[in-house]
């Protein structure tokens, strides 16, 4: 029996601005992230938890304005089961189903993912790759943030102590393309080794508007944007194929872990980013 | 998992039909296998929520018990520190000078305390206990302990370690006369690291006062007379005072065999000082940082061998890292140097064994005990050997087996029961061995010649026009059933069968249910020879008060030994019944009980006739009979990622009579899963001498999504010393899927794996000369480590560069307490 | 702060720290044994039970999250003394060996077979990706819940 830190359950978005106006919150979404740190006595545990499962504000999948829009605690379950989500951004379903299996999609939420900043978070790079807004909100109103600028640090994002991640806005322009590959350690309940999502417009038969999204091979996710410059403007030829793939194993600098060599994931990123392109060149 | 995005301009390839697992006829489910024997006998209890395990047994005013350990591969240990600020007046705390009796735990060899007493030999090693009444106070007494040391020099490469456990030599023929006169000599140093046997059930045990101050303890365990006898000489008890009462246990594999004495004793001294009943459940953390694993192990063969075929030497060196006491090692060493040569006739054989200390936790008992190391290396060696020659891998094989009066490196000639030639042809056949290999191996040629075999440093950054390819692969292995030698003769093993006046029957046994069917079988064979139901047998509780000691619940010897000893009382009690009845059992038992005040027949096991061997000299027969099997796995690798998919394995394995064709099969099966696992994701690092992959979420077995489709085909060659002819079936299934899986993985991509796991970071690094991962099985040294150890380490000092928790960039260590 | 919410058909009031894993307010404050602990960090499933008909890792599930719910643990599959047909499956066919990850399998599988599971090897084995077992194989577990989904649709 572990810790079990003292508990507000607010019923509404303004009661639990109300609270985090105090310090010490830490909030919960669906646990799978927050119960394992305090079971594992990870460090002390948090001095008091602010239970945001009662705040139905934060649910809910739909199409605004030509965005996709997720509230934060939207679980893997419920996107893979969204028509939108197959409809607008199968990459996200893909992901959200590379995550744990049944136990953890049930209860696993994007606010978490988001808010939880892990390095390896499966859903990031796909944000990073589509331009995602994060909004947060507080007492003092909303504010949208890039993805880009969302991860500031190892675990730090630019959520400050007194705001929730309310939704995530992501665009839908038109004749995007979006691509998803996990490397994990097993075929389920894995973190991953290797995530990458590309996203790019064809435009003439070049690629515009390219985004190169990376999980686990640095302390936070990560666009590698030195490899989007390559790509930018490029066709998806074995030339440009072969170019990107030096430029991102160059551009990354993963480590070594209990999980994997630092050499394994660079190596393996720039190979799936040339499988990428083959599949999407045809050739 | 690897998951692709369709992209939906290019075509959709067809989509894999999906696979309907076979829906059972009507004839099937009800009247199908199970029900022509019995059911489990604790099955209902277990899917009904009802069944114990130690956890869910309730003793109220228990308290909770919990190990300060160390976390330093080597140190003096100078003193405990009570942090005084803390009110230690609601916490027991228990040290080495606090045993009453020898503080060594009883097993082989009288090396390994109980608690440490002035040297720290292993990260995690116990060092005092505490027992508080709740689990806030004990977190928080846990935190204000410190452990003053002073670091030693640590060994962390058996390479390099001096202290020696044990070794062994066999010796048949004249090893460098074959080796010269073989044509070819083909060499190979393979290496396999630990393995945890992950039972689902974390490691448990209660422990009770009792009021003739004695202990009894309530435990997940395989056995119970361990525990009885280390108990016994640890608290200085007597026979009576000592009682050993197993819980339902979540899986064992060997991890419950010898480790649970430890903790047993350690939540009895907490027991006995406070008078009240103390709870030891380890966590999951606990469990995998501290308990043993399978011997890592280097194993380099030299095999001589004619250009058509003829095997006609094999040398073979052996060494085995026993971590950093004792335990069994010298067992685990002995049989996996009897087993190195593999199943195979040869005139000239060397094999010589060692088991050294390392300063990391000791290793232990696990399912295949020395077997699946040495005999993965033996198939890799068969397997590359069969390229070299251009053979193919079976019949290479079929050629070496095996047959029927083959002598074996330590002199036993095979007099009965030998099968190998049989699962070999069974599993090939079923697997569609040859013909799958000449597809597969088509392909890899297309592939290699298409790209050239060797591989240009701009291809390492790229795609190839093929993304995944498909292998073949097959091992064989034999494992010797019951323990080596005079084992069994010294066990001197008791099982009971006892009529009650009032007409019950039951089995009394030291054996243990874990899952593999104790409980079930031994009603079954009793009824059998009773003529009864299997119904009216009952099986006694795995209590030391109760029953007798039958021997541990090990070495896959339950059915075959016990099950014996089962089948022999059950078999006297008719003849005696009869004999006085003049009526048969079935029908005059109940008469008989109640005039007789009921009877009880204890049947000892008795030496397998014409079973002589010298433990001295190792020479002889160093098992009554073997079972034999032989594994054909296919694997998909991802030749981007190198990532290994195994989609199927057939085993073919023969256990002398398959008593309970289901249970049978659940051990096929289940072994088989091990040994793929052990083959592919079961990794463990570690630094420092210590184990990085210590959470669930760092240490990995199969899914349901990683495990391949298993095809388990029985085989009988019955063993004539046992009374059902069975040889055990619990290990021999584990020895060669790894070995197996491996083979297929070259059959796909072209390179050899010579080192266990075969991740994804080996694959990708043998095909295109990438660096490889750090070896197997050998601690790695932080830099930190290196640095004079500082007095007052800084508490946010991260782990360089390693990330052992999931996400974590540092790992806290909780086992050590607080940094001071 | 007292907690309601419904337990196998019974409703329950808990005076609990909401932070209580709802794993612990099942076995300690309940008695309710039969779901078990294997790690404590929601990656072995043995833990499993269902809330509001979804499979959940209960050592992952603080008790305030389940107010007002209803949660379904193996010792509610079937009325006391009796086995579902998953259960029964299971017992027939060798699905259960130590039986310790037998409780959270089953309560996967039962989710599984109550969202409209087809006894397609495939899709079972995604189901019960979530829990581990180490004495099977999966191989008999997965031949159960097949066998399980064809004789409820019969």
């Amino acid at each position: 029996m572990p810790a079990e830190p003292p508990v507000e359950s607010p019923t509404s978005l303004a009661q639990a601005f109300e609270l985090l106006g105090d310090d010490g919150w830490r909030p919960i979404a669906g646990g799978t992230d927050l119960m394992v740190q305090i079971t594992g006595e990870l460090a002390p545990p948090p001095e008091r938890i602010l239970d945001l499962w009662q705040l139905d504000e934060l649910r809910g999948i739909k199409l605004d304005n030509g965005w996709l829009v997720l509230g934060a605690l939207t679980t893997y379950t419920e996107i893979r089961g969204a028509e939108l989500c197959h409809q607008h951004l199968p990459a996200l379903v893909d992901a959200a189903a590379t995550i744990g299996a049944a136990q953890i999609q049930n209860r696993g939420t994007l606010g978490g993912n988001i808010a939880n900043a892990s390095p390896a978070g499966d859903t990031l790079p796909v944000l990073l790759a589509t331009d995602a807004q994060i909004v947060l909100g507080s007492a003092a109103g909303e504010r949208a943030v890039a993805a880009a600028s969302f991860w500031t640090g190892y675990r730090q994002t630019a959520r400050r102590p007194d705001e929730l991640v309310l939704r995530v806005a992501i665009p839908l322009p038109r004749g995007r393309h979006v691509r998803f590959r996990k490397v994990g350690t097993r075929r389920a309940q894995a973190i991953s080794k290797v995530v990458i999502c590309l996203s790019w417009r064809e435009d003439a038969g070049v690629w515009r508007d390219v985004r190169v999204g990376l999980g686990s091979v640095a302390a936070t996710p990560i666009r590698a944007t030195q490899t989007e410059r390559v790509l930018e403007g490029a066709a998806a030829r074995r030339e440009t194929a072969d170019h990107a793939a030096a430029t991102i194993a160059a551009e990354i600098h993963p480590i070594d872990d209990v999980r994997s060599t630092a050499e394994y994931r660079r190596v393996v990123t720039a190979r799936i980013l040339h499988r990428l392109l083959r599949e999407a060149g045809g050739w | 998992m690897t998951v692709t995005t369709r992209p939906p301009r290019v075509a959709p390839r067809p989509e894999a039909p999906v696979a309907p697992v076979r829906a059972p006829d009507v004839g099937d489910l009800g009247v199908g296998l199970a029900r022509s024997f019995p059911l489990r006998r604790e099955g209902p209890a277990k899917l009904n929520g009802t069944a114990m395990y130690t956890d869910d047994l309730v003793f109220p005013g228990a308290w909770y018990g919990q190990t300060i350990r160390s976390s330093e591969p080597h140190a003096r240990l100078l003193g405990i520190e009570l942090d005084p600020a803390f009110d230690w007046s609601k916490v027991v705390v228990v040290t080495a000078r606090d045993i009453p009796g020898d503080n060594y735990v009883s097993l082989l060899t009288d090396d390994q305390p109980i608690l440490v007493t002035d040297e720290i030999r292993h990260h995690s090693e116990p060092v005092c206990l505490l027992a508080a009444s709740d689990r806030q106070t004990l977190r928080e007494a846990k935190h204000r302990i410190r452990l003053l040391t002073e670091p030693l020099p640590a060994v962390f490469d058996p390479l390099e370690a001096t202290q020696e456990f044990a070794h062994f030599a066999l010796a048949k023929g004249d090893i460098e006369a074959g080796l010269a006169e073989a044509e070819l000599v083909i060499e190979g140093t393979y290496r396999v690291g630990h393995q945890e046997q992950l039972y689902i059930e974390n490691n448990a045990m209660i422990a009770v006062p009792r009021p003739d101050g004695g202990v009894t303890i309530h435990g997940s365990m395989q056995c119970p007379y361990y525990i009885h006898k280390a108990l016994k000489r640890a608290l200085r008890l007597s026979d009576a005072q000592a009682v050993v009462i197993q819980a339902e246990t979540g899986g064992g594999f060997g991890g419950k065999e010898e480790y649970p004495s430890i903790i047993a004793i350690h939540a009895a001294l907490l027991a006995q000082r406070l008078g009240k009943p103390v709870r030891m459940i380890y966590d999951r953390h606990e469990d995998l940082a501290a308990t043993t694993k399978r011997h890592p192990a280097i194993v380099t063969h030299r095999t001589g061998v004619m250009r058509d075929g003829r095997l006609v030497a094999q040398d073979i060196e052996v060494v085995m890292d026993g971590g950093a006491y004792c335990t069994l090692t010298p067992v685990v060493l002995s049989r996996g140097t009897l087993h190195a040569g593999g199943p195979y006739a040869c005139p000239n054989v060397r094999i010589r064994g060692r088991a050294v200390a390392t300063n990391t936790p000791p290793n232990g008992a696990f399912r295949g005990f020395g077997a699946p190391q040495t005999e993965f290396a033996a198939e890799m060696q068969v397997n590359r050997i069969a390229e070299t020659l251009g053979m193919s891998p079976l019949e290479l094989r079929r050629r070496w087996v095996y047959r029927l009066g083959d002598e074996t490196p330590s002199g036993q000639i095979l007099r009965e029961s030998v099968a190998g030639e049989e699962v070999l042809e069974r599993a090939a056949e079923a697997a569609e061995f040859e013909r799958t290999r000449v597809q597969t191996g088509r392909v890899r040629t297309d592939r290699l010649a298409g790209s050239g075999s060797v591989a240009r440093s701009s291809d390492v950054l790229s795609s190839a026009s093929q993304k995944v390819a498909r292998g073949i692969g097959m091992a064989l292995g034999w494992h010797g059933a019951g323990f080596t030698g005079s084992g069994e003769v010294k066990l001197a093993s008791v099982a009971s069968l006892e009529l009650s006046s009032d007409g019950r029957l039951r089995v009394l046994t030291g054996s243990t249910e874990m899952g593999q069917g104790t409980k079930t079988i031994f009603p079954q064979l009793a009824a059998e020879q009773l003529g009864l139901p299997e119904s009216s047998i009952e099986m006694a509780p795995q209590d030391t008060s109760i029953v007798p000691d039958s021997g541990p619940t090990v070495a896959s010897r339950t059915a075959m030994v016990v099950g014996g000893l089962v089948i022999q009382a059950a078999a006297r009690m008719r003849a005696l019944v009869e004999d006085s009845t003049g009526r048969p059992f079935a029908d005059s038992y109940l008469e008989y009980a109640t005039e007789h005040d009921g009877l009880r027949i204890d049947q000892q096991f008795e030496p397998y006739p014409n079973v002589n061997f010298d433990d001295e000299t190792y020479r002889g027969d160093a098992y009554p009979a073997y079972g034999w099997a032989c594994a054909v796995a296919e694997v998909e690798v991802d030749l981007d990622t190198g990532e290994t998919q195994v989609r199927s394995v057939v085993s073919a394995d023969d256990i002398g009579k398959a008593i309970h064709p289901v249970l049978a099969e659940g051990q096929v099966e289940g072994g088989t899963l091990q040994g793929v696992g052990y083959a592919t994701i079961e990794e463990i690092k570690l630094v420092d001498g210590r184990y990085l992959n210590d959470r669930l979420a760092t240490y990995l077995i199969p899914t349901s999504l990683d495990a391949p489709r298993i095809e388990a085909i029985l085989v009988e060659s019955p063993f004539s010393g046992a009374p059902h002819g069975a040889k055990g079936v619990g290990e021999l299934p584990m020895d060669m899927p790894a070995a197996a899986v491996v083979a297929a993985i070259h059959d796909a991509t072209g390179v050899w794996i010579h080192d266990l796991p075969a991740t994804p970071e080996r694959v990708l690094a043998a095909l295109h000369g990438i660096p490889p991962p750090p070896l197997p099985g050998i601690s790695t040294i932080s830099a930190r480590s290196t640095e004079p150890a500082p007095s007052a380490q800084d508490a946010g000092t991260p782990e360089e560069a390693l990330d052992p928790r999931p996400d974590a960039e540092t790992d806290p260590q909780p086992l050590r307490g607080p940094q001071p | 702060m007292t907690y309601r919410f419904n337990v196998n058909g019974d409703d329950v009031a808990l005076d609990v720290p909401g932070m209580r894993r709802l794993l612990d307010a099942l076995r300690e404050d309940l008695g309710l044994t039969g779901t078990k602990e294997g790690c404590g960090e929601g990656e072995c499933g043995a833990c499993s039970v269902l809330v509001d008909g979804e499979v959940v890792d209960s050592c992952l599930v603080p008790v305030c999250q389940v107010d007002g719910r209803e949660v379904l643990t193996v010792e509610g599959l079937a009325p006391q003394g009796g086995m579902d047909i998953l259960q029964q499956a299971f017992l027939e066919r060798g699905g259960a060996q130590c039986g310790i990850c037998t409780p959270g399998m089953l309560m996967a599988a039962r989710a599984y077979v109550d969202h409209g599971g087809a006894p397609v090897d495939e899709d079972i084995r995604e189901a019960i990706a979530g829990n581990l077992c180490r004495c099977t194989g999966y191989t008999k577990i997965i031949e159960a819940i097949a066998a399980a989904t064809t004789t409820g649709r019969t």
